[in-house]
């Protein structure tokens, strides 16, 4: 069984994945037959125009949702960011994170010093005692980084995770975001959804186009570049065009 | 340039400035532009009042300002208003606890159980609806002259309100909040207490005030009509005065509820507060 040993393999694998929400001529078909396979530590980005299902997919990968039918294998624990952080407004930073380890029963006396390290990983050192709404956006999204590391998980799914922050804060959590991944170094996986092609590009090892309405996968595109990467750099726009023609010819598929 | 010293400056520029602390001219000066409309609202209350009485309106009966604050004064210098006072709010307090830890309870299931919110969850709004003097006939023969009837008829008026307060602060607990608990791993019993409970807070502390007056409400129309013997109580200073038609006692009595009333009022304001600081919506 060949298959078999493929998804033992994987890190998350999708096989003929749909989703529909409702029932009868109103129902809506987000995914259609979606087939994706993410090795153990590749960071892979999904890229696609509204409608494409993208925060769909992450839901039915993170187990909120269960989908009508197909397969999906995930191996080892699910961590899950949003766009917005998502912080519990009566907590301090520090209590935030430690309330993601107290949710997977680590020790009282293990949690403070462990959440001050993840805070420390994400450069928040000193910032424990602050309120989420005494920190800036892009503080807010870095302890919600910290609580999402602090489930000690495989898979790390990222939805739009950098899209209400301004474009220099945002490069700068590029780079944090590669830096943290090496600290973890133990091949953390990540699945990335975005819609700013060359964020897509300048992250992932592997950048995956999805089509609109149904979602299914249209086209893979493996990033050459190597690492540290600069947003900025002619490799990473280079890609980040070609990328970008296929996905507006996509689009222009629904305006005829 | 390091990434680290860059992502710092950021951080740095992005946070307000740590505000400084008051001087205490500038707290005094606050206090008294928080006070002084008060004062003055006191004082054309009083010069109204002063205005009426001298009008010759219903003298025999309507007492002025000055008869009536004396008349306070003198009931205060003997131990029955002291007395009476504490005993009905003691009366208050344990009726209002109780009230809290059942609408509490009771709010949180049918919240959280469906089933639950779709059998009982009008039932809970047309019982706040009834008014509490209806429930007296019924505490009486149940109880009799007692203590534990006045409990049960807060109860009947107070429990709804608060689980309905709980039912709504869970109802508008922002989907985000309750998907970030599921995703860390939050179920059951931890999800109730560490997410649940906090993040209904703002809205069932609005709703604990209006509680509380449900409780005022009903103790005052108890106390009028269960008299406890042995147990002296607002009412029951109400109900003498009421038989010996001494107009000064029963407005001095309702100036003492009125004091009692704002200092809560104030106590749920500061709650209030502390709650929307935390939470920064202020």
């Amino acid at each position: 069984m060949s298959t078999t040993a493929v998804t033992q393999a994987a890190a998350v694998s999708l096989a003929g994945v749909s989703k529909v929400y409702g029932r009868g001529g109103s129902a809506v078909r987000a995914l259609d037959q979606l087939s994706l396979t993410v090795a153990p530590g590749e960071f892979t980005c999904l890229i696609g125009a509204s409608g494409c299902g993208k925060s769909t997919l992450l839901s039915l990968v993170a187990g909120l949702d269960t989908p009508t039918s197909g397969d999906i294998a995930v191996r080892g624990r699910v961590a899950l960011m949003f766009q917005e952080p998502g912080l519990f407004p009566w907590l301090t930073a520090g209590a935030n994170v430690e309330l993601a380890l107290r949710a997977r029963k680590v020790p009282r006396a293990e949690r403070k010093a462990r959440a001050a390290e993840l805070l420390d990983a994400v450069r928040l050192r000193g910032f424990a005692a602050k309120r989420p709404h005494e920190l800036s956006g892009g503080m807010r999204q870095r302890v919600a980084l910290a609580r999402a590391l602090a489930q000690d998980a495989d898979v790390l799914l990222m939805d739009e995770p950098f899209g209400a922050l301004d474009a220099m804060t945002r490069d700068l959590l590029h780079d944090e975001l590669d830096r943290v991944r090496e600290r973890v170094g133990r091949g953390l996986t990540v699945l990335f959804v975005t819609h700013n092609v060359r964020e897509a590009v300048r992250l992932g090892d592997r950048v995956v186009l999805l089509s609109s309405r149904p979602g299914r996968v249209i086209e893979e595109y493996p990033v050459p570049a190597g690492r540290p990467r600069r947003i900025d750099s002619a490799a990473v726009a280079e890609l980040a065009s070609v990328i970008t023609d296929r996905l507006r010819a996509e689009v222009s598929r629904h305006g005829s | 340039m390091a990434a680290d010293t860059t992502l710092a400056g950021l951080d740095a520029l992005e946070l307000a400035p740590a505000p400084g602390g008051m001087s205490a001219s500038e707290r005094a000066r606050r206090a008294w532009a928080v006070a002084w409309p008060k004062l003055a609202a006191v004082a054309l209350v009083w010069l109204t009042w002063e205005l009426i009485h001298l009008t010759g309106w219903k003298k025999y009966v309507l007492p002025g300002p000055g008869v009536t604050v004396s008349n306070l004064w003198e009931q205060a210098k003997t131990g029955l208003l002291w007395h009476a006072t504490g005993d009905t709010v003691l009366r208050a307090l344990t009726g209002y606890a109780a009230a809290l830890v059942i609408g509490t309870v009771v709010g949180l299931l049918v919240a959280r159980v469906p089933p639950l919110r779709a059998a009982v969850g009008s039932l809970i709004t047309g019982l706040q609806t009834l008014p509490s003097a209806a429930w007296i006939p019924f505490a009486i023969i149940l109880f009799g002259l007692t203590y534990a009837a006045i409990v049960f008829i807060i109860v009947m008026a107070a429990a709804p309100s608060i689980a309905n307060a709980v039912i709504s602060g869970v109802d508008y607990i922002p989907p985000l909040l309750l998907k970030s608990g599921k995703v860390i791993g939050l179920r059951g019993p931890s999800l109730t207490w560490h997410l649940i409970m906090p993040a209904a807070l703002p809205t069932f502390v609005a709703g604990l005030k209006q509680a509380w007056s449900f409780t005022w409400h009903a103790l005052l129309t108890a106390e009028l009509l269960v008299l406890v013997a042995g147990e002296p109580s607002i009412g029951q200073l109400f109900s003498a005065d009421q038989d010996q038609t001494d107009m000064p006692a029963t407005i001095a009595i309702m100036m003492v509820i009125l004091v009692l009333g704002i200092a809560v009022d104030a106590a749920f304001g500061a709650a209030n507060a502390a709650i929307r600081k935390r939470w920064g919506l202020t």
